[in-house]
């Protein structure tokens, strides 16, 4: 049975009249590993430090386990966080910071001790504890804060964008392990991230936040395959978007017409109607890419080829100028597989794994979002 | 590969340049202040072999040693007020919007385009009997005749905190830029309330801005003597009036000297007290 531990309602939050937090409405389970994504500026910072404490909503209020803790000061919240920069007590050695927070609670002396070295254990750092912070690689830091965090068995721990700071390799190594210390500890995580691949491999679910309201609330899974809108679909993973036009509908199908190919698909959950406009989205995995002479798909041309290890990654120009992404997996039967600039080829798909979206009036991406999402794929 | 001098000319040039103004305007100075305190007062000449230590024995006549302890205990309760002044102010001035910062700043700094020989004359207009402050006590009803407020300790401790306030200031608010914000976060997030904040982790975190301040304020304090000459009268001296009195009226260059040497001494005391602190930060690991 999973329970409601936090649970934010109507949480409104401006700064200088400019609407950060839009009467959002959240709840978190027990246990969970739940990660709030979005770009720069979508409010999802805003939405932690309020749950820390550190924020207070101008409307709407929080409460942990059934209790209102919406002016309850950061002190007196059973909540911890990993900050980004980490925040350490530059002037105090491993084992201070970690055994700060005990201190403030007042706890015997060996029973300090004896908890601030299972902390260091458990990030494997305890051969550190009478080092200073500066002596530490960030890596290192990024563990301590976690154990100054974890030390005082909170029952949720808020990470603000806790690898942003690392190199690529580290952060895979620390995704593993807050997988890790998550399932060891049974703390409910509550992980802001502008990353969406870390967001889609570590979490239980998502919410996916732009301009201070929530875009999507759901699995990885359901986030990534079933986007429930345009921003989400462009935000997370790659997406080719396809102008699909309704030319039938009958019971539970509908048929689409994309770039001349009349297809056959299952009825959306949105209404359609006759000749509406809509656009069926497919993710670069989902193209098969065909010989020039096979006679289903659009034709087209290879203009982009990119070599990636595990696959072959290709942009294909169609007749009306439209680029297309496909992502191939290397095939055991045929390790040389590859194509050449301009080189003729079709593009297909298998009906079904479509996904189709209603047109949300002209919604092109702002250069913020072209930017943040940018940002996230590297 | 070392290029040899002849190749940097610039380099070469430089670095005879600053050898050459530490060598004979920094150590030649002050090696020649050493070597007038090891010697004989000497009328005509000012100083003569042989060579003693009397001036420094002279330090422990009971009249000097309470100059100097008078002159400490100033230049503490001014040290003191500019804290207790500077400290907030300097976090103050960390906090608000850049522009605003910009123009305290700039403000704070002002006063340095006056010499402070006429400052000093300006307070001295102010604290006078017949001056700003009391006539502007007694018409508001507070006091019914003007007080003594000038040549007393308390003016020379006024116009020291007004002279050096700004070098307390300065020190501290370079440190409250530095103190991040998150850190700040961090210590409420583990549990700790405003005050216990303040205590271990404010003040550890801008100990090293204190004592620089307290270094730039302490010392000159014991040695501004113009402001006891115009603002205290006789009894409120400083070491700096002693060492001035020693050099310019009394012709004892030796005990000047060595006066002076002492107050050099405790400048180096605090500045290694300084050394000690920042390196406890792991500010000068790099």
């Amino acid at each position: 049975m999973t329970e409601t531990l936090l649970s934010l309602s109507g949480i409104s939050k401006q700064f200088d009249d400019k609407t950060v937090l839009d009467e959002l409405s959240l709840t978190i389970d027990d246990g969970e590993f739940i990660t709030l994504l979005g770009p720069s500026g979508c409010g999802k910072t805003t939405l932690l430090r309020m749950m820390a404490g550190f924020e207070l909503p101008d409307q709407g209020t929080v409460t942990l386990s059934g209790v209102d803790i919406t002016q309850t000061p950061p002190e007196k919240r059973p909540l911890n966080t990993v900050f980004q920069n980490y925040a350490l007590f530059p002037h105090m050695s491993v084992f201070d910071n970690v055994a700060y927070g005990l201190k403030m609670e007042k706890r015997p002396k060996a029973e300090i001790q004896e908890r601030v070295e299972e902390a260091l254990a458990m990030v494997q750092l305890e051969d550190f504890a009478k080092r200073k912070p500066h002596q530490l690689s960030g890596g290192q830091q990024q563990r301590v804060a976690i154990a100054r965090a974890v030390v005082k068995r909170p029952k949720m721990l808020l990470l603000d964008e806790p690898l942003s700071a690392l190199d690529y390799k580290l952060r895979r190594t620390m995704q593993v392990e807050l997988k890790r210390l998550q399932r060891e500890l049974g703390i409910t995580f509550v992980f802001v991230t502008h990353d969406q691949e870390e967001a889609l491999s570590m979490s239980d679910r998502i919410v996916v936040l732009k301009d201070g309201r929530i875009q999507q609330l759901g699995t990885p899974r359901e986030v990534y395959e079933r986007p429930a809108n345009v921003f989400t679909a462009r935000f997370v993973g790659q997406t080719n978007f396809f102008p699909g036009r309704v030319t039938k509908i009958e019971g539970e199908r509908i048929s689409v017409d994309v770039f001349g190919l009349n297809r056959d698909l299952s009825k959306p959950s949105f209404r359609v109607a006759l000749n509406q406009s809509l656009h069926v989205l497919l993710r670069p995995e989902d193209i098969r890419v065909l010989a020039p002479d096979d006679t289903e798909g659009v034709a087209g041309k290879i203009v982009e080829r990119n070599y990636k290890g595990s696959t072959l990654d290709s942009v294909i120009e169609l007749e009306d100028g439209s680029h297309v992404m496909a992502s191939e997996f290397f095939d055991e039967d045929d390790p040389a597989f590859d194509y050449s600039i301009g080189e003729r080829v079709r593009v297909s798909w298998v009906d079904g794994w479509e996904w189709l979206l209603a047109e949300e009036g002209d919604e092109p991406l702002t250069d913020e979002e072209e930017l943040a999402a940018d940002d996230a794929e590297h | 590969m070392m290029l040899s001098i002849k190749q940097q000319p610039f380099r070469a040039a430089v670095l005879v340049l600053v050898w050459g103004w530490l060598l004979f305007l920094v150590l030649a100075p002050n090696m020649l202040v050493v070597g007038a305190s090891v010697m004989t007062r000497n009328p005509s000449t000012f100083i003569s072999f042989p060579l003693n230590l009397d001036a420094y024995r002279q330090l422990f006549n009971p009249l000097y040693l309470e100059v100097f302890l008078h002159s400490l205990y100033m230049a503490a309760i001014t040290t003191l007020i500019c804290l207790l002044i500077g400290y907030p102010f300097a976090w103050a001035l960390s906090r608000v919007d850049k522009r605003r910062q910009m123009l305290l700043i700039f403000l704070l700094i002002v006063p340095f385009w006056t010499n402070s020989l006429v400052r000093t004359y300006a307070l001295k207009l102010i604290l006078a009997t017949n001056g700003l402050l009391n006539s502007a006590l007694i018409s508001l009803g507070v006091l019914d005749e003007p007080a003594q407020l000038l040549y007393t300790e308390g003016a020379v401790i006024v116009g020291l905190v007004y002279l050096l306030l700004p070098f307390m200031v300065l020190p501290l608010y370079s440190v409250f830029e530095d103190l991040r914000q998150d850190v700040l976060l961090a210590s409420h997030d583990l549990g700790a309330g405003r005050l216990a904040t303040f205590k271990n982790i404010i003040v550890p975190l801008t100990l090293p801005g204190v004592l620089a301040g307290v270094m730039l304020v302490l010392l000159p304090a014991m040695g501004l003597f113009f402001v006891p000459d115009i603002l205290g009268g006789s009894r409120n001296l400083l070491v700096g009036n002693v060492i001035k009195n020693q050099f310019l009226d009394a012709r004892n260059w030796p005990f000047g000297a060595a006066a002076s040497i002492v107050l050099t001494l405790t400048m180096a005391l605090l500045m290694f007290a300084h050394r000690l602190s920042k390196r406890r930060l792991g500010e000068e690991g790099a």
